[in-house]
């Protein structure tokens, strides 16, 4: 992992250059029974630069995955444009769409659901080489079945490709799932939570080789998680996304360090904390109701306003009634908060513009 | 919550001695290809109103262990030894779990100690409301009539902060940090005296796992109970526990105050699993995880299991015997480690002294 390089100095340095894939005010609407209507995806913009990783960081149900479907062509937006290489994404057609599925690919989050339990090793990786390099001969075939594994580091690679996925470990199994997708040899790689369902000691042996693909292969990477201290590591630019917008955005080391919005506060303080010793945990102190008696963490999505206004301690009149907008806070930070005098006020001086990286404690 | 039906133990006189004391304890699994020895004569204790944390990676026996502590383990299972001594205040004088027979076991279970399971969607009854639910381990180990087992369960959930108008819901119409919280309403019903959390936050956000975990230690000092806490986030027990048990293909590596733990980590084992997961504090620090797999049960290498993956092993690590030791340097004197040549204040070699690792280590990166 490039825990010493500088994100930030990369991630200035990917921002002049074209984005490989771009997010243009994507929205998605599900049709719940009835009239309702669940907006999973709230005016969604960003690029994803080659060589780059941006973490997609929020809790479950916020909108997150869906955006990764509607990236890898799995869903249609329901306004909204994704660009390819500068070019907008066409799915008509079947060749349009294995085009754009060459070079967007997916990796997801559950290693034991994500591959055939009665197919091999090898057949995983055989099919979408033939889908996506061209015609090749036996031969090729299993050489390529081989330099996959190899760059999964899953070697020796012939005693893999006969494997069936029940007699590899999960750890085994997400390697596989990282091969496949790269078989298709992708400018853009989706990671939907691709440690979440690994264990504490191999996550990080994980991330260091994606990263190590990511720098390999020049991959655009899309790392979505719900580990906001994984996409401090690992990630160059972070996004915060609740309820479906992206709440905030910025350089990693900046946004968790010093992060601006209330819903990104909560949830840097809510990340286990090993240095504190003094824990509200251990005294049992730790409980907050909000004045009407529910537990903040089962507050509804308001229709109108901020939609975590609900669950913010700042919250004012405004928040209820106006949907708050992106505001800028420097060049590459925004956050979509009308209290962001308050919430922010340590960023808001002139004097602040970097220098997350060196805060202690 | 009304005092008559769910009172706080801790009123009672303070007993001393662990309330739950595990003592060599074995648990191997028979399979085809041999013993697969799950747990490996582990001693824990568990003291009335603490937290123990277990911590360890998947298939390190954390779960077999404290499973077979309450005797909930089905074949291919198998105790081959050791005894599990309960020390609760209802009894009179302390039972050996392993000894009971199957009418006390069932006396026990529950009543004395009751378990959350890890998922919780899987623990619930799809067709069942969760009144029903509750109604029935109210009615299954308390002797009590429908109409204050009604009251009993709504008063439980008041107790974890479901609203009432919750009873009449299913599973399935509950989030994720609900139906955890029915769950741990389900495990307090008969006002145990310890409860086993399998992993009980894992599947939920960070923010709502705060929330539930301070409810837990708020709950636990109001009615008293001791919690032992299994997960593979030590980060998590860092902050949680009292003391921490550190578990690893089968055995107790380490076991200290979480403090200790924290500050003065003597197991390379420990070393690892704290240099696992990335801060969201501080300074960035170089992370490395742990390379390898753990080692086979069914035919587990001589000496010390973590072998193959340790940074600090020599030769001598294949023919030492792991029994925990105290850590001379460490201010708890009840702070022992199974790794006799790793103090806290060994450097780190410069390089791997020992030879490859074994291609049972399928996960070695190159």
């Amino acid at each position: 992992m490039s825990a010493i390089d500088s994100p930030e100095a990369e991630f200035l340095a990917g921002a002049d250059r074209a984005p490989a894939m771009e997010a243009l005010a994507l929205n998605k609407d599900f049709r719940l029974s009835g009239r309702h209507i669940l907006h999973a995806v709230r005016d969604v913009s960003f690029g994803l630069y080659r060589g780059t990783v941006v973490a997609l960081v929020g809790e479950s149900g916020s909108g997150k995955s869906t955006v990764a479907r509607l990236l890898a062509g799995q869903e249609y937006p329901t306004s909204g444009e994704i660009r390819l290489g500068g070019q907008p994404v066409d799915l008509s057609g079947r060749r349009a769409f294995r085009h754009h599925k060459s070079e967007v690919q997916l990796v997801f989050q559950d290693p034991f659901a994500s591959l055939n339990p009665v197919h091999t090793v090898s057949y995983h990786l055989e099919r979408p080489i033939r889908l996506h390099q061209g015609r090749k001969t036996r031969a090729e075939v299993n050489h390529e079945v081989d330099a996959l594994l190899e760059q999964v580091r899953l070697v020796p690679a012939g005693q893999f490709s006969g494997k069936y996925p029940h007699e590899l470990s999960g750890g085994q199994r997400q390697r596989v799932s990282f091969a496949r997708a790269l078989a298709a040899k992708p400018s853009v790689l989706l990671a939907d939570e691709p440690v979440s369902m690994l264990d504490v000691s191999i996550r990080l042996e994980m991330l260091s080789l994606l990263d190590d693909l990511r720098r390999r292969f020049r991959l655009a990477l899309l790392y979505i998680t719900h580990d906001i201290a994984s996409a401090r590591y690992f990630a160059d630019e972070v996004l915060v996304m609740y309820a479906g917008q992206i709440v905030e955005r910025g350089p990693a080391e900046e946004l968790t360090q010093r992060p601006a919005h209330p819903y990104t506060q909560l949830l840097v303080s809510s990340a286990p904390d090993p240095d504190n010793l003094g824990s509200t945990l251990r005294t049992g102190t730790g409980i907050k109701t909000t004045s009407n008696g529910t537990r903040p963490t089962e507050a509804g999505i308001p229709a109108i306003g901020c939609l975590f206004a609900p669950r913010c301690p700042l919250a004012d009149d405004r928040c209820r009634a106006e949907y708050p907008v992106p505001q800028q806070i420097s060049p590459t930070r925004s956050a979509a908060c009308w209290r962001l005098d308050i919430a922010a006020s340590q960023l808001t001086g002139p004097q602040e513009q970097r220098g997350g990286g060196d805060t202690t404690g | 919550m009304s005092a008559p039906t769910l009172g706080p133990v801790s009123s009672g006189p303070a007993v001393s001695g662990p309330v739950l004391d595990i003592r060599d304890f074995s648990v191997v699994y028979r399979t085809p290809g041999g013993d697969v020895r799950a747990v490996d004569k582990v001693n824990l204790a568990l003291h009335p109103g603490e937290v123990v944390g277990l911590a360890g990676e998947s298939g390190s026996g954390k779960s077999t262990l404290a499973y077979g502590a309450c005797r909930l383990l089905r074949p291919p299972a198998l105790i081959t030894g050791g005894s599990i001594r309960y020390a609760g205040r209802r009894l009179t004088t302390p039972a050996d779990v392993l000894k009971m027979r199957p009418e006390e076991l069932k006396r026990m279970r529950w009543r004395e100690i009751a378990i959350v399971f890890q998922s919780a969607m899987n623990a619930l009854n799809p067709v069942l409301n969760v009144r029903d639910q509750l109604v029935d381990v109210i009615h299954a180990h308390l002797k009590m009539t429908r109409e204050e087992a009604h009251d009993k369960a709504a008063s439980l959930l008041d107790l974890v902060g479901i609203p009432r108008n919750r009873l009449r819901s299913y599973p399935h119409e509950l989030s994720g940090g609900m139906r955890q919280r029915v769950m741990i309403a389900m495990a307090l019903a008969t006002d145990p005296e310890v409860v086993i959390m399998d992993e009980p936050t894992t599947a939920l956000d960070v923010v709502v796992q705060r929330d539930i975990l301070a409810q837990i230690v708020e709950l636990k000092e109001t009615l008293g109970f001791s919690i032992l806490f299994i997960t593979h986030d030590l980060s998590l027990l860092l902050e949680l526990a009292d003391r921490i048990a550190v578990m690893y293909a089968g055995q107790l590596m380490e076991v200290g105050t979480a403090d200790e733990i924290h500050r003065e980590p003597s197991h390379p084992y420990t070393k690892g699993l704290l240099n696992s997961f990335p801060s969201l504090r501080g300074p960035r620090r170089d992370l490395a995880g742990i390379p390898g797999s753990p080692p086979d049960l069914r035919n587990p290498p001589p000496g010390c299991p973590f072998l193959p993956r340790c940074d600090y092993g020599t030769d001598a690590c294949t023919s030492v015997g792991m029994s925990l030791a105290k850590v001379s340097s460490s201010a708890d004197p009840n702070h022992v480690t199974a790794c006799p040549f790793v103090l806290p204040d060994t450097p780190r070699p410069p390089h791997k002294i020992r030879a490859e690792a074994p291609a049972a280590a399928e996960e070695v990166t190159s």
